[in-house]
């Protein structure tokens, strides 16, 4: 038998190819005879479309095709769909207004497609696209969601005459009133959680390709969840049978939330590829990106937190206005509602919570989940809250949250979730000791004598992962299951090919799959391989988002690794002639119990498929079975994060002098990529809290449309990093497991924030706190 | 307008007829088929694209192929040994899981073979002033950090 996988730092199975340049993403396919997609998109945040001419263009070298939004309404190309319906406070259904795969008239905000231009090769399809006119009336443009209400701002859908797409609520409000009036402390923060553009560094790549001989499609793209995109692009958009349409996403290059949806240049290539009887290719520039990825978060946000004397909390309250952007991206409505207002418990007994969400429409880019999705929001108000409420009584930061954490479970909040498992105070004692919280007063004088001022924050952070089960979400307004599919192919000679419908953009899959699968048959992990990402293999999928994978994914996978072995100890129970009830299995050993009689799984799988000695009155041959797994409740991850910046009085310069963070991911399969999921996490919190920052002028031009605009951390940015995890398995999964790829995202902010305002003895500042940002609240200060 | 370029990549020489406007980058990823060299933006920032000419690391989205006449390009596809086997950077980075989607990966691992030449034993700080050039989405550079420390020491200063 070999040594235990589970828990091991097993190096990658997927690096080689990724380290010697073989990697295989969507960009890097080349099919026969592809032609090149350039889009015509708009410059304009909001105007009607008077005219389109095309005849310059049509004559432009190379052109094949140009096809505009009046030829999508012509061949009844539907609309992009909602996958989550909410319903509002007057239990009307939210507002959808249609959402184009090119405009039907008029456009949105900028960057909204207008027409797709189809030639030989990409420069040609580009040049031509330069020479399509079209004639706009400009119209008056809204961006900021705080003024998307207001009286006379512009209309973008003529359903939703005041740009609201449902009005949400969730608590007892009279209650939450009641404990309000009650009082003896109420701390009260008005805050945005900034708007950010999630930038994987693969840009997004479709390919669509059309086969008159099958009457069938293929399309690679770079997507979260290929199945979910076959799904809602044949049934809902394009009116094709599913089994005509086989949606491939090979090797990923991060999604972040930004790949899941269903975008409208992956219609249009595949459409248009039937039009012209020849693939069509298109990837988006990094420019294109910034205008046409869903971006994320945009909340505008009042939050208060009642405390009594003793800084018990009572109740919280708060309404948050949500930029949805122009129009419904595929799961924009769930994030600040259903995986937002559900967090606001955090770790905490808060007894009552009203939270009500104001969802509208503006003249920017949709936006949807980006990485925590919700959940950074929820924690960004539960933590500086409660930072906030600890400074203004005097009580210890880690002491008013250790008077106010959940100990006992399961927990049920007042915001909808129950909570199986936790155990905060273990984190919170980690992280305190890991991050020698002890010695900060020390560190804080040192900064101090060198002219520095030092600031500590911390975030105690929940999340909701999984998200689950496929009813109740339903009956909350999913219009998809949740549940994840895999496969065990189990080959003659004893080697194992897993298909999972999770998808790995950088997770490891590959990896931490087959330590799973490994360690459960006694096989080397090099006998496991792990296929992913191909509708066409794999028997169904809903996806790789909310750190969904291993837990429903990887379930899926342990619940077909158990019919393998029952049908193992069957056939075990055939070649030993003894009795099933007899058959002991553990790790690739089928032992009858009590002797040293034993069949290896080996063994087993050869006599599954040669079967001359075979219990055939009872069991088919062949060792092949797969499983779906539709999970009972979401999983909590939790944790605490320690931050502490250094602040210099001259520039406004924030330095992250350490970030400490114990998470409790439950079982973690392989540490190392644990590890890593939790860095990537962090950075890109600490890309919110200090350099991310999304920009629209009143105009509704983006201002931050490019790298040299929009500040991504870089490696001089952020400090390495100090982590660990506690393990409370999850209670209702076998394999005991959270999930950890977002956490780092949902807590950073609020720490790095705690501490920055810490450092600058400030209320509150906004995120990102740019050095000028920074600097100036220091001149402020001064004066 | 269209020009012939001719160089050595990967110590192979390569010649095409190529747009006089065509950069680098594509000549390699669209000519050649060596699509290990990858287009993250549109700007210079990322450093996805970058790869050696004649010795350092470039950006090849920041060049035209023109440019490039006669140089010997050392791209991703070409650093391991003829067997197969890594060399100690990419094995560094293996090891220290300096990579997740490994999009970033090509060019962070060029960049980190240019950079390693001139600082055999780099401190902390150095390899993370050495990767102002190189974005990653993925790992937070924490492990990318550990991975060009690691690979450097085992390099010696020698590619």
């Amino acid at each position: 038998m070999n040594a235990p996988l589970i828990g091991a730092r097993i190096a990658r199975k997927e690096d080689y190819r990724f380290l010697t340049g073989a990697g295989q993403y969507t960009d890097d396919v080349s099919l026969p005879n592809q032609a090149y997609a350039a889009f015509v998109r708009s410059p304009h945040a909001h105007a009607n479309i008077k005219s389109i001419k095309t005849d310059k263009a049509k004559a432009s070298p190379g052109v094949i095709g140009i096809f505009t939004g009046t030829d999508l309404a012509n061949a009844k190309v539907g609309g992009l769909p909602c996958g989550w319906l909410i319903t509002d406070v007057h239990g009307q259904p939210m507002k959808e207004p249609p959402h184009p795969c090119l405009a039907q008239g008029k456009v949105r905000h900028v960057g909204d497609q207008v027409a797709v231009v189809v030639a030989t090769t990409l420069n040609q399809a580009r040049d031509a696209a330069e020479k399509v006119e079209v004639d706009y009336e400009v119209l008056p443009a809204v961006a900021d969601p705080g003024k998307a209400r207001t009286k006379g701002a512009p209309v973008l859908h003529d359903s939703a005459p005041d740009n609201t797409c449902y009005v949400w609520a969730l608590g007892d409000k009279a209650k939450v009133d009641e404990a309000f009036a009650k009082a003896a402390h109420v701390t009260k923060l008005d805050f945005i959680n900034n708007r950010l553009i999630p930038n994987a560094i693969e840009p997004r790549a479709a390919i669509g390709s059309y086969s008159r001989a099958d009457d069938a499609y293929t399309l690679y793209v770079a997507s979260q969840n290929p199945h979910v995109e076959r799904l809602l692009m044949t049934a809902f958009v394009l009116g094709l049978p599913e089994h005509k349409v086989r949606v491939v996403a090979p090797d990923v290059g991060g999604g972040f939330g930004s790949k899941i949806y269903l975008y409208a240049e992956d219609v249009v290539v595949t459409w248009a590829s039937k039009q012209l009887n020849r693939p069509v290719k298109w990837t988006s520039d990094r420019s294109e990106a910034f205008l046409s990825d869903a971006h994320g978060r945009d909340h505008v946000t009042t939050a208060e937190l009642a405390l009594d004397k003793d800084g018990k909390f009572l109740g919280m309250r708060v309404r948050t206005t949500a930029n949805l952007g122009a129009y419904l991206s595929t799961f924009a409505s769930c994030i600040p509602t259903i995986l937002y207002a559900t967090l606001l418990a955090g770790q905490y007994t808060t007894p009552v919570i009203y939270c009500e969400v104001t969802a509208v429409f503006t003249n920017t880019t949709p936006v949807d989940a980006y990485r925590g999705a919700g959940r950074p929001e929820a924690t960004y108000v539960v933590e500086r809250l409660v930072e906030t409420a600890a400074r203004e009584l005097k009580i210890g930061p880690a002491e008013l949250r250790r008077r106010n954490f959940i100990r006992q479970f399961p927990y049920q909040t007042p915001v909808a979730l129950q909570y199986d498992t936790g155990n905060y105070e273990a984190t919170l004692d980690a992280a305190l000791t890991l991050g020698e919280v002890s010695g900060f007063a020390a560190r804080r004088e040192e900064s101090r004598k060198r002219g520095k001022l030092r600031g500590i924050g911390y975030a105690a952070y929940i999340e909701a992962c999984g998200i689950a089960p496929s009813a109740v979400a339903g009956s909350l307004g999913a219009r998809a299951g949740l549940f994840e599919a895999g496969e065990i192919r189990v080959h003659p000679t004893g080697s194992v090919t897993v298909f999972t419908g999770s998808h790995s953009h950088g997770q490891g899959h590959e990896t931490t799959f087959a330590q799973v699968v490994a360690d459960r048959l006694g096989l080397p992990i090099e006998n496991v391989d792990i296929v992913h990402g191909d509708t066409s293999k794999i028997l169904f999928g809903m996806g790789t988002y909310g750190s969904r994978s291993l837990a429903v994914g990887g379930t899926a996978i342990v619940k077909a690794l158990d019919k393998i072995i029952a049908k193992g100890k069957k056939i075990a129970a055939h070649l030993l002639e003894a009795s099933e009830a007899d058959i002991e299995y553990d790790r690739g050993e089928f032992k009858v119990a009590g002797t040293d009689r034993k069949k290896m799984f080996g063994e087993i799988a050869f006599a599954a498929y040669v079967p001359h000695n075979y219990p055939h009155d009872k069991l088919e041959p062949g060792l092949n079975e797969n499983a779906f797994y539709d999970p009972s409740n979401f999983t909590f991850p939790a944790g605490t994060y320690v931050c502490e910046v250094e602040v210099d009085r001259e520039t406004g310069q924030v330095t992250i002098d350490r970030f400490t963070a114990v998470d409790d991911f439950g079982k973690v399969i392989n540490p190392m990529i644990v590890e890593g999921q939790v860095h990537g996490g962090l950075t890109q919190g600490i890309g919110q809290a200090l350099t991310e920052g999304c920009r629209y002028d009143a105009t509704g031009q983006l201002v931050t449309g490019s790298l040299m605009d929009y500040c991504l951390p870089r490696a001089g940015d952020v400090p390495s990093y100090r982590v660990d995890t506690r393990e409370t398995p999850c209670t209702h999964n076998p394999l005991g497991v959270k999930g950890c790829g977002e956490a780092g995202a949902i807590g950073a902010p609020a720490a790095v924030m705690n501490a920055i305002t810490d450092a600058l003895g400030v209320k509150d500042l906004p995120m990102p706190a740019t050095a000028h940002a920074v600097w100036r609240t220091l001149q402020k200060q001064a004066a | 307008m269209s020009v012939k370029v001719s160089m050595k990549v990967n110590g192979k020489p390569v010649s095409a007829e190529v747009e006089a406007r065509t950069l680098l980058v594509a000549f390699i990823r669209e000519n050649l088929r060596l699509t290990g060299t990858h287009v993250g933006c549109d700007t210079a920032q990322c450093g996805a694209c970058t790869v050696h000419m004649n010795g350092k690391a470039i950006k090849s989205c920041s060049i035209v192929a023109m440019q490039a006449e006669g140089a010997e390009i050392l791209t991703i596809e070409g650093v391991a040994k003829a067997d197969g086997t890594l060399h100690p950077m990419q094995q560094a980075f293996k090891d220290n899981h300096g990579l997740q989607c490994g999009f970033c990966t090509p060019g962070m691992v060029m960049n980190a073979l240019d950079f390693a030449q001139s600082n055999p034993n780099p401190s902390e700080k150095e390899v993370r002033e050495s990767l102002e050039g190189n974005l990653c989405r993925c790992t937070g550079y924490h492990n990318i950090v550990k991975s060009i420390m690691a690979g450097a020491r085992a390099m010696g200063g020698k590619i």
